[in-house]
Order: C-alpha cells, then sequence, then structure tokens
C-alpha cells in the first residue's frame, strides 16, 4: 500500500504538522480500503502497524523520529564496537600507540554519538529505541585486519547511512546534526582505511571517482541488511517506517 | 484556476502566507499590469513564477540553483588549486598519488554540478580569478611559495578541505536545499568525500610530504602543525594560525545564505540539540577528555563566512565571492 502513497512512505508524525498532505493520504488509504469491501476491519489493523513488523525486531519508527532512532541504532553499533576493541587482544597486544590513539578518539566520538542521540530523542518527547544486543564474527577483535577491516566496514557504512536518510529528515535542525556527524564519520572511514592502506581514503568502493566522485550514499533498507548482521535476534532493525 | 482558492490552501500550510506575499507586493504591482496581456494558458505558469520568488527569496533561504551555484564556485577554486600541485617537491609517491586523487575529486565535482545546473550555472572563473598566494593578484600574498613548498600547500589543502565541509554542512539544512531531495542528496554525497579528503591531508601533515606511511604519524597538541584527522576544539586556529582561524569560528546565524532555524557556531561548540555535551551528560562520558565532545561533531558555515574566507584567494576585482559580502 506505501507504494501507491506518493511520498513512497508510511504517513509520519511529521506528516501531522502538515495538513495539506494529510486528506491526500487519507483519502488514498480509503480508497484501498474500499476495495477490500468486507475486509475493511481487516485492512484498518493491517495499516494501522507496520506491515514488516516482525516480532522481535525493533522498529525505529517513522519521520524525524524514526531517523533519529535509526541513527542512534547504527551509533549504538558502533560504540559498541569500540568500546570492545578497546579489550581485545589486537588493541591491548599489538596496536601501536598511533593505532591506539585512534580507536581511542573513534570509541569517545561514537560514545558521545550513541548517548547524544539518546538524550536528544528524550529531549524531542519521543522514545528512544532500547539498547542492542550485538554479535561478531569469532576473532573479530584479535587482529589488526579484522578490527581495522571492521571499523572501515562500520564507519563507511555510517556515512554511506546518513547521507541516505537526511532526504527522510523534515527538521533542519536535525538534519544541519546529521551534517555535523556524518563528515565525522567520513573522517573516521578516511582515517581508518588510510590505516589499512594508505592513500585509500576514498576509493571506488565507495565514491564514484571514474564518475561524479559522489559518496554512494544507501538506504535505509540497504544498510540494514548489513547492520543486522551485528545484531542479535531480538535486536535486529526494522526501518520500513523511513519510506 | 481560482487564486484565492489556491492562496487558501496554501495558508493551510504556512499561515504566513498573506505576509510573504504582502512583502512581496511590488509582485501584484507587476502582475496587474502584466495581467491582460496573458493567454490563459500562459497564467498558471505566470502564477507558478509568483510562488516560487516568494517562497525561493523568503528570509532564511537563497534558492537551489544558487546554493549550487555557490558550491561550484568553491569546486572551481579546489580545482584549480589542485591543478597546482605539479610543481611541488619532496613529496612521497603515496602522497603524490593522494593528491592526484583529491584534484581528479573536485574536477568531477565541478563537472557534475555544472551538469546538474545545465543552463543555470555560472561561467568559468578560471584559473585567473585566483590567487592562491593570498595576494589578491600580486602572486606574493603570505602563501607565497605554495606552489613549491609542500608544507604551505597542504597547510592550504587543509584550509580549503575543512571551509569546503562547513560550506557543505551549512547549506544543507537551506529550505531550497532540503525541499529537493536530489540535490540534498547529491550535496551529502560530496560534503562526505570533503571531509575524507580533509582527514586524509591532515594525516600527511602529521606525516610530513616525505612520508611513505602518513597514515602511521601521530596527532601532537595543540594540533596546527600536525592535527588529527578530526577537528578538535578550534585546531589552535588552524593550520596557519592568524591566518586560518576564520575556517574554525562561528559564522552568521541570519541573513541570505543562512539556514532558518540554524545556529551557525565555532568547532570548538559542544551544545548539540539542546544537549550540552560534557562528561557529565552521561555515565558513559565519565573520564572523556573534554576535546572530544567538540571533535564528536564537525560544525557548519553559513554562504557569506565562506564566501569571506573564499575571497581571500581571488584577484582584485573579481566578483565570484565578493557578490556575497
Amino acid at each position: 500500500m506505501s507504494e501507491n502513497i506518493s511520498s513512497g512512505s508510511q504517513p509520519t508524525v511529521a506528516d501531522l504538522d502538515r495538513p495539506l498532505y494529510t486528506p491526500i493520504k487519507r483519502r488514498s488509504f480509503f480508497m484501498y480500503a474500499g476495495a477490500t469491501a468486507g475486509a475493511t476491519a481487516l485492512v484498518l489493523a493491517g495499516c494501522s502497524k507496520d506491515d514488516n513488523n516482525s516480532p522481535g525486531m525493533v522498529n525505529v519508527g517513522t519521520g524525524d523520529v524514526g531517523v533519529l532512532n535509526y541513527a542512534y541504532a547504527l551509533e549504538q553499533l558502533e560504540a559498541d564496537f569500540y568500546t570492545k576493541v578497546r579489550a581485545g587482544s589486537y588493541y591491548t597486544t599489538s596496536a601501536t600507540t598511533v593505532e591506539k590513539q585512534i580507536l581511542d578518539d573513534l570509541y569517545y566520538h561514537e560514545v558521545i554519538h550513541r548517548d547524544f542521540f539518546r538524550a536528544a530523542i528524550t529531549a524531542a518527547g519521543a522514545t528512544p529505541i532500547k539498547a542492542l544486543e550485538t554479535v561478531y564474527p569469532n576473532g573479530t577483535f584479535d587482529t589488526k585486519t579484522n578490527v581495522l577491516n571492521t571499523a572501515k566496514a562500520f564507519e563507511d557504512l555510517g556515512v554511506a547511512a546518513y547521507n541516505g536518510a537526511a532526504r527522510y529528515i523534515t527538521t533542519a535542525q536535525y538534519l544541519f546534526i546529521a551534517g555535523k556527524i556524518v563528515s565525522v564519520e567520513a573522517r573516521h572511514a578516511a582515517v581508518i582505511r588510510d590505516l589499512l592502506s594508505e592513500g585509500s581514503f576514498v576509493g571506488n568502493d565507495i565514491v564514484d571517482i571514474a564518475g561524479n566522485s559522489l559518496e554512494m550514499s544507501k538506504l535505509p533498507s540497504v544498510v540494514v541488511t548489513t547492520a543486522n548482521s551485528f545484531l542479535a535476534d531480538g535486536s535486529k532493525l526494522n526501518v520500513s517506517g523511513l519510506g | 484556476m481560482n487564486f484565492l482558492q489556491i492562496l487558501s490552501a496554501i495558508e493551510k500550510v504556512d499561515p504566513e502566507v498573506y505576509e510573504r506575499l504582502d512583502s512581496r507586493r511590488a509582485i501584484f504591482k507587476n502582475m496587474s499590469g502584466v495581467g491582460q496581456k496573458l493567454t490563459a494558458a500562459a497564467l498558471p505558469l505566470f502564477v507558478g513564477a509568483v510562488f516560487n520568488k516568494v517562497y525561493a527569496q523568503t528570509p532564511g533561504g537563497l534558492a537551489v540553483n544558487d546554493v549550487l551555484n555557490f558550491a561550484l564556485k568553491l569546486e572551481y577554486l579546489e580545482m584549480y588549486f589542485y591543478q597546482q600541485r605539479t610543481a611541488l617537491t619532496g613529496l612521497s609517491s603515496v602522497n603524490a598519488s593522494a593528491l592526484t586523487l583529491i584534484a581528479t575529486d573536485e574536477a568531477n565535482h565541478v563537472k557534475f554540478l555544472r551538469n546538474t545546473l545545465g543552463s543555470a550555472a555560472i561561467n568559468d572563473p578560471t584559473a585567473a580569478a585566483f590567487d592562491f598566494t593570498g595576494g589578491k593578484g600580486n602572486n606574493a600574498g603570505p602563501f607565497i611559495d605554495y606552489r613549491t613548498n609542500p608544507t604551505t600547500y597542504l597547510a592550504l589543502a587543509q584550509s580549503f578541505e575543512d571551509t569546503g565541509v562547513r560550506a557543505y554542512k551549512g547549506a544543507a539544512p537551506i529550505s531550497s536545499v532540503m525541499a529537493d531531495k536530489t540535490v540534498l542528496t547529491a550535496a551529502l554525497n560530496i560534503h562526505s568525500v570533503e571531509a575524507r579528503h580533509a582527514a586524509h591531508i591532515r594525516g600527511m601533515r602529521r606525516g610530513g610530504a616525505a612520508s611513505a606511511t602518513p597514515s602511521q604519524a601521530a596527532a601532537v597538541s595543540p594540533y596546527s602543525a600536525a592535527p588529527k584527522g578530526w577537528v578538535s576544539g578550534t585546531d589552535n586556529g588552524g593550520a596557519v594560525p592568524g591566518a586560518t582561524n576564520a575556517i574554525y569560528g562561528a559564522g552568521n546565524s541570519s541573513g541570505a545564505g543562512t539556514a532558518a532555524n540554524v545556529t551557525y557556531l565555532a568547532e570548538d561548540n559542544v551544545l548539540q540539540g539542546g544537549v550540552t555535551l560534557s562528561t557529565s551528560t552521561s555515565p558513559a562520558f565519565s573520564g572523556f577528555p573534554s576535546a572530544a565532545f567538540s571533535e564528536a561533531f564537525d560544525e557548519g558555515l553559513d554562504v557569506k563566512t565562506v564566501a569571506t574566507i573564499a575571497n581571500l584567494f581571488t584577484v582584485t576585482g573579481n566578483t565570484t565571492f565578493s557578490v556575497y559580502l
């Protein structure tokens, strides 16, 4: 049903502030509800919640709050990762002073991002999603290659995720904050990539160097397939409300 | 076409529509003057143009093409700057390759923005518009040896990249950009590439021009000469303290090149979305170095402040950036 709504998304919290759009959505909703005749009550029940809200998944929600919770989820993942990095054997036994300095900063920044979002979502009168439980492949924290490759995956994913979710933000202040964070994530990504391979701060896996040299942003539905592989059952994300 | 009905519909989403229109009374004078000459077919186009004007020029927002052209000017500045890299001496091969890669990106950004703007794109200002020594055309400014001395060159490169990051970030929430999701996403997809460049150039400065392993060089406080990949506080004034302070300072939060409801603060800001970040904000922050709270967030800049910085590198009489001042 959502495909038939012009914005391509479920009605959002933010839509409530835009009365001109609401009647249009209602109208198309009832058009389809009417088509199912006797099953109207069933359709209403089905549409009042997200259709893809599988049991045990964490639904980030809709509208600006949905994007904030989506960002909060990704920052939880990053913060958890660097917390475990600092306790892992690569960091404690073989990382260089410079690598430790960088990983320390990334740990600080990501924990700050995580708890900032929890505070900001609460301050906005909304409910933050729960603390997510993570899972990592065996040996993730044991070697430089594993740690830095996972860090690279998370940082590049974070950049692509913020860039790809910006279109769903309706409030200028929230978009501005997302911009303030995404450039720091891009700086992280560049530094981590350089640690893995000198001069790989941009690469054609993430930036369209042969074309326009634009970052290849990713929509939430694409980002979660990667993010969910690091999240335990019961903590996997459902972002279908973001459009 | 019922004009009043349209206004009434708009009023429901924008209660200030009459105010906006009232402040643009000249449009209506103009309209009544040409009204009789307009055919019925042309009228919808004309009304559309009126609203474009009213909404594109409301306080707190440039039209989307104006923002894109401003971005294009900054990309030209960067593109012509990186074209000057070929006479540098003492660069390691990995550092030389990195500059070539960045030069490619900036040239691609110019091409992309020109294609996006089509016939609305500004004319190419050409290399003659710029004096990267900062001498306004005498080629003898404070960065006089930038063509050959990689230390000077990289100081400028960091300055341009960090400025670019702040410029795109500051422009994204301008209402005309936010409303055009394709432009918004493209602008952000350039923004993050500029941030990657900035972080890398900072690494090159840490390691020195001749280093074959710049990523392994340590950042050294107060970070002017050996900066972190991210901006720490106001970075002690940047690559050339005194000359580059404005790149890390506060902007203007009102005027034509700003977004509504957004405050353009200096890079050492720790108040984000109403939340003051410090070791006491969350139990998890206990023991964090205080610099981490500003490092975790970059800050945006408004068009006028960015233009003021960029204008230092154009020749006297060139209006590429002075038009915003």
